[in-house]
């Protein structure tokens, strides 16, 4: 007992207790620079449900967890199948494509900030083309995009290798077999690869997306919420309602609303696993 | 499966193509920290410096207590380093290897405050912080990850690696008198040493890297940590000061990526293994 209680107090104190807080706080007014906290039961919720901002936070939200699942996902997929050929020097670009993983996320998310400018090395290649960039991180419509490219591109090298490890799993033979009788590559990697490695997905979209939920750092370095609320994010919108305004209840319940739809998604795509996947993980 | 040449080509110039926005930024740091300030926005885009010049890098120490920074995040990462990988080894043998009472409820507990995010709780630890009077100091810092749910990742680490190893080990070791710490310490941990290393990337990386909450617990410069000291360069009109931003960045990034360039395979692991078997 004597071996586990450091860490389970740990986690207890800091993780589970500070979430009850969370609740409790949830339900009072609390301005920490003028002082008490008074009950006022369900009324910081009552005032979520009429704040604009905070709807147009839960649409920038979950606008940005459905994006990097699906290119963070795609992409990892895509870039696992290339490094799976038998080519000479493939691990290099294993190297390249993990890189950005180990990177800090500030300086990840200031180097980007320096390239999406509108006269930075993006728009700048873009014009030798012919094309007038727009003003990625300034327009409402490219920038919560553009967060989630800088964002994909730092993490997406970490399900790359777990997808990589399981397509290193299929069986060869199988796919031969499969060509031999006739199938199509397409076929076979969608009929054979993808239900072998279905486990592998299941997993990675709940990392992916309870990770993409309480991403905080680039959208607090490259645009600050902004536009307007385009990328006002959850957890961005929780940091500024709590550590600015200095609403320490109403930016409870917003945390307390952030934790129900992660919990929501995680148990959403934990129960519908059986559709999709036929080995239990 | 064979390839053709024509494939060949083809899957080279993908690879090539599919690499430049994960090294390009990378590159584009280092050689702009070289360059005067004038020269981060020329048109067209060029990723060496036209003049070379070492005034960003300068002005990284002048401007702000660097040095003193870089101390700050490697004490306090070596610090939960180690200490992450004793606390993490030991629980994680408990419940691989040890019955315990509400052994299952406590994992359940600990699976549990994984799922909160930490900009969630983050609120009643800061209030907490503060009438501790721990506010703009290191104690958050270390504190946090080495006891917090964060840590968890790392006790299933550990945990699969004890179920993993074999139990005669210990039989033989007991038989012999040895008390249990005794197995741990002399037996046990010795042999853990991939999983080590795992945790001991991780947590590592994961401090050194640290944002969030340097953000919300510190105030004054020599306190910061290189996180939020890249974001505070700014001259005594309150502009960004862009190269020594870039050069306070390649100075973090550098020394991490060329250990990793080393130890890609321990990185590739230790950095996974969170995922796989969480």
């Amino acid at each position: 007992m004597a071996f586990v209680a450091p860490q389970l107090l740990g986690v207890i104190i800091l993780g589970l207790v500070p979430f009850l807080f969370v609740i409790w706080y949830s339900l009072n007014e609390w301005r920490p620079l003028t002082g008490e906290m008074e009950f006022i039961g369900l009324a910081n919720y009552e005032q979520l449900s009429s704040d604009p901002t905070f709807y147009a936070s839960v649409a920038a939200s979950l606008l940005f967890g459905v994006a990097i699942l699906v290119f963070n996902l795609g992409i990892a997929l895509s870039l696992a199948v290339l490094l799976n050929q038998r080519l000479r020097g493939i691990t290099t670009f294993r190297t390249i494509f993990f890189s950005p993983v180990v990177v800090s996320v500030v300086a990840w998310s200031v180097t980007w900030g320096f390239l999406l400018a509108p006269n930075g090395g993006i728009n700048g290649f873009l014009k030798l083309v012919g094309i007038n960039g727009p003003n990625w991180l300034g327009d409402p419509s490219t920038a919560l995009i553009s967060v989630v490219a800088v964002q994909v591109f730092k993490g997406v090298g970490m399900n790359m290798v777990l997808f990589l490890a399981a397509l290193q799993s299929v069986p060869e033979e199988m796919l031969e077999a499969a060509q031999l009788d006739g199938a199509s590559r397409w076929r076979s990697f969608r009929s054979i690869t993808v239900p072998m490695i279905a486990p592998t997905i299941l997993l990675t979209s709940i990392l992916t997306t309870i990770g993409s939920l309480e991403v905080f750092a680039p959208v607090q370095l490259l645009t600050g919420g902004g536009p307007g609320d385009s990328t006002n994010v959850l957890p961005f919108l929780l940091f500024r309602t709590a550590f600015v305004s200095q609403q320490f209840g109403y930016a409870s319940a917003i945390g307390v609303v952030l934790f129900a739809i992660i919990l929501g998604l995680t148990l959403l795509q934990w129960f519908t696993r059986r559709r999709w996947v036929h080995d239990e993980v | 499966m064979a390839q053709s040449t024509a494939t060949k080509i083809a899957l080279y110039v993908i690879l090539i193509a599919a690499s430049v926005p994960f090294l390009y930024p990378t590159l584009w740091m280092f050689f702009s920290s070289f360059k005067p300030a004038n020269e981060i926005f020329t048109q067209p885009p060029t990723l060496l410096p036209r003049e070379w010049t070492l005034d960003g890098f300068v002005q990284v120490f002048t401007a702000q207590p660097f040095v003193q920074q870089y101390g700050n995040s490697i004490y306090i990462a070596v610090i939960v380093t180690t200490a992450s990988i004793v606390l993490s080894a030991m629980a994680g043998y408990a419940f691989a290897r040890i019955e315990f009472p509400f052994r299952n409820a406590a994992f359940v507990v600990m699976l549990a405050a994984m799922m909160v995010p930490s900009e969630v709780t983050i609120i009643p630890i800061f209030t907490a912080v503060n009438s501790l009077g721990l506010n703009d100091t290191h104690w958050p810092l270390i504190i946090l990850p080495i006891f917090g749910p964060t840590a968890v990742v790392s006790v299933f680490i550990f945990r699969q690696h004890f179920l993993a190893f074999p139990k005669e080990f210990e039989e033989a070791a007991r038989l012999d008198g040895v008390s249990r710490v005794g197995i741990f310490f002399r037996i046990a941990m010795p042999l853990a040493r991939p999983a080590i290393a795992a945790v001991g990337i991780m947590a590592f990386l994961r401090s050194f890297n640290m944002y969030f909450e340097a953000l919300i617990f510190l105030r004054t410069p020599e306190n910061f940590t290189l996180g939020l000291a890249i974001t505070r360069y700014q001259d005594f009109y309150g502009e960004q000061m862009w190269t020594t931003q870039l050069g306070a960045a390649s100075l973090t990034v550098i020394p991490i990526l060329v250990v990793f360039l080393f130890a890609q395979k321990q990185f590739v692991q230790g950095l996974t293994q969170g995922g796989l078997k969480g």
